[in-house]
């Protein structure tokens, strides 16, 4: 009932331990030397270990020259340093058993700056070990619950992890149905599939109730299937369910009624009797047959059971989990199959990509109460992480042996906690990316090529950009690695951290450059641009203001666009950019696309602009550093400023691309402001405000953006939202619905892009929408 | 991995447990009536639940109208199941001598054939201790008979009707159960008779509902099990049905249907389950190599399951307080059996044993949860399942009302299976 793991080698576990396993300790038990607030969840047959660490790595600072007393004219606007920073960060590993005693060695030998005394165990096997990991680590052993750990991991992961929640479907083009994460996740059903079956309806963090269950569950399938087909193993149990043809076993509904089953409206293929045809003593049955007629037998049970508690408690989602489910496509199909049967859809059977973890989080956290993890936002780190499946025998046989021995999920503490942007129209179904590569087989092919085309790029840019460090060019090669591995992987599982988007590669590329130190590969490339474009402020201002000013919009939008253009992201312009560093603001212009343009609502906007009352506030999302932010937004911001509409400016926490970053937009400003006294009076009164967004990613997620930007929008009742850049406007959210009036507006920098939207490379998107009623 | 769905869009699924079924009964149809306040309407009075009082008042008129309308011997009522054929014979004990002498000779030997042995070829077998003495049905007086066979045999038994020239008899043979549809080509070509095609579940309510007014020879047919755990306490005590409704009716044969009876002619299938008599026999046979549900019931009371299936207890050392779960309660049926050593260990009766109570404990918490889902608190057991089988009502007794806190209460009927082929007799009755 709640026992989980269960691969039931009752003894032997320890004792028969391959001492000769070598591991590849850098690549596993990253960063134990800092570790604290141990938690393992030993299952039957795998063990989960997890660890909270600090991680050091490189960030690029920016900071301004001093300039009090000396009348130096500098080169660049500002200096960048490279500084050390500690972050938090979880470590979950899976392994099997087998390995238990190697790690435990392992973990002892590099585990130096701990204080910890305690750690927390959970997990049906966590008895048997508990003398060994008391005498292997001096640290004691404290049981939990088996139940209140997978709930607080299952809690904890559907709260921080996008896309974690996904329905399995075998017969459509995608398998894996990702979920949009609900901003309520309560309740739920949660059925616990382990030796027998836990149905638990959870209600709120805290409150949850055991209200039934079944003793049918993985334990029958494994004992009874090794009684019935002198098979030993659970996954063998399951490939010969996958072969055999329950119909030789089962009585079905056709058997009994002969051909005329079809004048009742009944379905004849339906079971009516499981192992009805095997109540003979004369005939032999095949062991595939047994183990199929035997998963169809559990699954709809199990199924039937869960529909029925689900409606005596009002509740429409099931997540399912345990070691009958875990990672295996087989299983899955059979539960989705039985759910959607009984329920006739009215209930969903939801899996869970890091089910497997779901009881060593929950002991963590248990463990870690005073640093009370719930209170931070969490972002799962795509470079540290093994990827749905990864396990999985059904699933790249090939590989199976060297992956399944290690699986690990790495999750980064945010530095700050994230919220959904209050405009949003409807939260519960935003889905911030606009082309679902998982689905979409085309665009998948075309951005996976894209990005491995690229990776020379950004190989290059990154070594460039520490030209003083010794070891770049090899850690740029470790990352080339890195990365190029992750698209392969995604190639062939496209499912593997979710929704694969333009978005997600984007991050995993960035998340991959971090874990090699290359904190900001563009610093110096932003910090050159931006110093150009703040020389040549002060003209495009003039020029700007001795325009008409009907005139002087369409210069400031064409001026936002053509700032657009300098985008490093974008292979097209990164190649001229490369060739021809002095690509200028009047030559982007020029690339733009006359009017009508590829989307083109500008007349609405002008005619907004004239007959409306001024915005009360603007909550601008800023895209490139250099020419885009400096001659094309903050003329824009200017504009707005001046018409009595306030601007809140949104920047990046932390690098991405040559995307500007908060703290390069407070000393943009600031130079700014020295040159104007527009953007300096605003500055002062606060009627415009700089914030962060609390992302690192070139794209725009709206539903975990930083709580004090949220805030801010509130409190100022920001009433216009404008969104610029492709990743920002097109890769994402060009279908986000406000509840305010919104401006998107992007250059198209890709033809591959551009062709599948119509239009030409350097087609125009300007989006301006207003909410319906 | 090959398609789960092989072709042909086979879907698999619990058949048993097929969506639910609103069956809000529409009045028979005209054509199986004779006329509203036809036989129908004797057959209630006459058999009404105060069976002393039965044919008191019974006025001449009615008496000849009654011969005119009432069907042709013999009367018989059958259930054609996935695995076993019940049916139901009744033997008139009026037979003046006029009458008797009237008698064509086949229908005559039919019925000395059947009264007069309780075993018929190998399989056959009469249930001679559920034989109802001294009914009044149609007007005319007699026993009913209760006989089961294996449906595998149902070819030979056809083949006997067509030898003993049944179909000279110009009598209709009402049926139910699958096999009524299976086997109907059958009866047409080789026995040269028309079956009369009946709705097993509104058969199996009829049957119910009609053995229950009628009483088991003045006794209750209704019963229940008080203190079903203690084998020195558990008495099996009477039940009175009399305001039956609402009810859950659980027919437990090859595999399991849930029936919600709101009235004599409201119900609904709630849902069913495939795991069921013909599930705990097949694996029984797999598993011991026995060759008859008698042998694995035999088995299985022999046995220890407690060997075989993985308590709370062996988990976690005793209850599991957390959630209120006794240690006793099984966690993971069969659960023992993942251990190789332990496989080594036990027997087939224990496996027998096991089996039995996985099916059983199953069965009972699918009832509990439609139980509670339909808001109804009495749950009647029927079926062949049950027959002989005192392990699973004692432990279908005891979980309904362990796990309900005493809300539910599980019954369980005399006659067992035969109320599909009670209910399509009925209905030969009602055939003009």
């Amino acid at each position: 009932m709640a026992e989980r793991g269960g691969r039931g080698t009752s003894s032997g576990g320890a004792s028969s331990l391959d001492k000769s396993i070598t591991l590849p300790p850098d690549e596993i038990f990253r960063n134990l030397e800092n570790a604290k607030s141990f938690a393992i969840d030993i299952g039957g047959s795998l063990t989960k270990l997890a660890y909270y660490s600090t991680v050091q790595h490189k960030v690029a600072r920016v900071r301004s020259f001093d300039y009090s007393g000396k009348d130096i004219e500098h080169e660049s606007p500002y200096e960048i340093t490279v500084q050390e920073e500690i972050t938090a960060r979880l470590h979950f590993i899976k392994f099997e058993n087998t390995y238990i005693e190697t790690c435990l060695d392992f973990i002892k030998d590099h585990l130096v700056n701990t204080e910890t005394k305690v750690i927390k165990a959970t997990g049906g096997g966590a008895y048997k070990f508990k003398d060994l990991i008391e005498k292997k680590l001096g640290l004691k052993v404290n049981k939990e619950d088996v139940m209140t750990c997978l709930i607080k991991g299952c809690n904890f992961v559907l709260k921080n992890i996008p896309h974690e929640v996904f329905a399995y479907q075998k017969d459509s083009e995608t398998e894996f149905r990702f979920q949009t994460n609900h901003p309520n996740i309560f309740p739920y059903l949660l059925v616990n599939i382990g030796s027998g079956v836990s149905i638990v309806k959870v209600e709120t963090e805290d409150k949850f109730e055991w209200i039934g269950g079944s003793s049918i569950g993985g334990g029958t399938f494994w004992g009874l299937g090794a009684l019935l087909t002198k098979t030993k193993k659970f996954d063998e149990l399951l490939q010969l369910a996958s072969k055999g043809k329950h119909t030789n076993v089962d009585m079905l509904v056709k058997d009994v009624y002969g051909g005329a089953y079809q004048t009742l409206g009944l379905s004849g293929n339906l079971i009516a009797s499981s192992f009805g045809k095997s109540a003979t003593a004369d005939k032999e049955f095949s062991k595939d047959d047994m183990a199929k007629s035997l998963l169809h037998m559990i699954s709809n049970d199990i199924g039937q059971l869960a529909c029925l508690y689900a409606k005596l408690h009002n509740l429409h989602k099931i997540y399912f989990g345990g070691f009958f489910i875990r990672g295996h496509p087989v299983t899955m199909r059979t539960i989705t199959y039985s759910i959607n049967f009984f329920s006739k859809g009215e209930v969903q059977a939801l899996f869970l990509r890091h089910e497997g973890y779901l009881g060593a989080i929950g002991a963590f956290l248990k463990g870690a109460e005073q640093d009370n993890p719930n209170q931070y936002s969490w972002g799962e780190n795509y470079a540290g992480s093994s990827g749905l499946m990864s396990t999985s025998p059904d699933l790249s046989p090939m590989q199976r042996a060297r992956s399944s021995t290690f699986d690990m999920f790495e999750m980064d503490r945010l530095e700050r906690p994230l919220v959904n942007l209050p405009l949003l129209k409807d939260p519960s179904t935003y889905i911030p990316d606009t082309v679902d590569l998982t689905d979409d087989t085309m665009a998948r092919k075309y951005w996976l090529t894209c990005f491995e085309e690229a990776l020379d790029g950004v190989v290059k840019r990154a070594i460039a950009s520490q030209p003083d460090s010794i070891d770049a060019a090899e850690r740029a090669e470790k990352f080339r690695q890195k990365y190029w591995n992750k698209l392969q992987t995604l190639r062939q599982q496209p499912f593997a951290y979710g929704t694969l988007t333009v978005r997600s590669l984007l991050d995993t590329r960035e998340h991959c450059l971090n874990e090699f130190n290359f904190p900001d590969p563009y610093s110096k490339v932003k910090q050159k641009e931006n110093g150009i474009a703040l020389k040549c402020f002060p003209s495009v201002i003039e020029s700007l203001d001795s325009l008409g000013w009907e005139e002087r919009q369409f210069a400031l939008v064409k001026g936002l666009l053509a700032g657009n253009v300098f985008d490093w992201g974008a292979k097209a312009v990164s190649d001229v950019l490369d060739s021809d560093p002095q690509f200028g603001f009047e030559e982007a212009k020029e690339k733009l696309q006359e009017r009508p343009w590829l989307e083109d609502s500008y007349n609405e906007w002008i005619q907004r602009l004239k007959e409306g009352p001024p915005h009360k506030c603007a909550l601008i999302f800023a895209d490139n550093s250099g020419i885009d932010i400096i001659l094309g937004v903050f003329p824009f911001v200017r504009e707005l400023l001046s018409r009595g509409t306030e601007v809140i400016l949104a920047c990046n926490s932390g690098p991405a691309l040559n995307d500007v970053t908060y703290s390069e937009s407070l000393i943009v400003t600031e130079r700014i402001a020295a040159m104007d006294p527009i953007i300096q009076s605003a500055l002062k009164e606060e009627r415009l405000l700089l914030v962060q967004t609390g992302s690192s990613s070139p794209c725009l997620d709206l539903s975990r953006l930083d709580k004090g930007l949220a805030l801010l929008v509130r409190e100022r009742k920001t009433d216009l939202v404008i969104i610029e850049g492709m990743g920002r406007a097109i890769h994402t959210n060009y279908y986000a619905a406000l509840k305010c009036e919104s401006l998107k507006l992007a250059v198209i920098k890709n033809s591959w892009l551009a062709d599948r939207l119509g239009g030409k490379i350097f087609s125009v998107i300007f989006k301006y929408e207003v909410p319906s009623e | 991995m090959e398609p789960l769905q092989n072709g042909g869009g086979s879907a698999e699924a619990a058949a048993a447990g097929g969506p639910e079924e609103k069956r809000r009964r529409e009045p028979v149809p005209s054509r199986l009536r004779r006329s509203s306040s036809g036989a129908r309407a004797e057959a209630d009075s006459t058999a009404g639940p105060h069976p002393r009082e039965r044919g008191g008042s019974v006025s001449r008129q009615r008496l000849d109208s009654l011969r005119k309308s009432r069907p042709l011997f013999p009367w018989f009522g059958l259930d054609i199941g996935g695995t076993l054929v019940k049916l139901v014979y009744f033997e008139p004990k009026d037979i003046t001598a006029e009458e008797e002498e009237e008698e064509v000779e086949n229908l005559k030997s039919i019925r000395k054939y059947l009264t007069s042995n309780v075993a018929y070829g190998s399989t056959g077998i009469r249930d001679v201790h559920l034989e109802l003495k001294d009914l009044t049905l149609c007007g005319r007086k007699g026993n009913l008979h209760f006989i089961r066979f294996p449906t595998h045999d149902m070819p030979a038994f056809i083949q006997m009707g067509s030898e003993k020239h049944f179909s000279s008899l110009h009598t209709t043979l009402c049926a139910t159960g699958g096999g009524a549809y299976k086997f109907e080509q059958d009866f047409r070509t080789m026995g040269d008779l028309q079956l009369c095609k009946l709705d097993e579940l509104d058969c199996l309510i009829k049957g119910v509902l009609y053995i229950d007014s009628v009483g088991f020879n003045g006794h209750s047919e209704c019963y229940y099990f008080e203190n079903p755990t203690d084998s020195e306490k558990c008495q099996k005590l009477p039940f009175n049905l009399e305001n039956p409704y609402p009810l859950l009716l659980v027919n437990i044969g090859s595999g399991v249907s849930i029936l919600a009876v709101y009235s004599k002619d409201n119900y609904k299938r709630v849902t069913g389950t495939s795991l069921g008599g013909g599930t705990f026999f097949g694996l029984c046979c797999l598993l011991t190599g026995c060759s008859t549900f008698e042998e694995a019931l035999e088995m299985a009371s022999c046995g220890d399951s407690t060997k075989v299936d993985k308590l709370v207890r062996d988990i976690y050392g005793g209850d599991y307080e957390r959630f209120g779960l006794p240690g006793w309660a099984v966690a993971s049926s069969f659960g023992n059996m993942m251990s190789k050593e332990k496989r080594e260990s036990v027997s087939k009766e224990d496996l027998a044993r096991a089996t039995l109570i996985t099916i059983t404990n199953n069965i009972g918490s699918i009832a509990r949860m439609c139980a509670l889902n339909e808001n109804i608190n009495r749950v009647v057991f029927v079926g062949n399942f049950l027959r002989i089988n005192t392990i699973s009502m004692r432990l279908l007794a005891y979980a309904l009302d362990y796990w309900s806190k005493g809300q539910l209460k599980a019954l369980f009927l005399e006659h067992e299976g035969y109320f599909g082929a009670v209910g399509a007799f009925l209905e030969l009755l009602n055939i003009a």
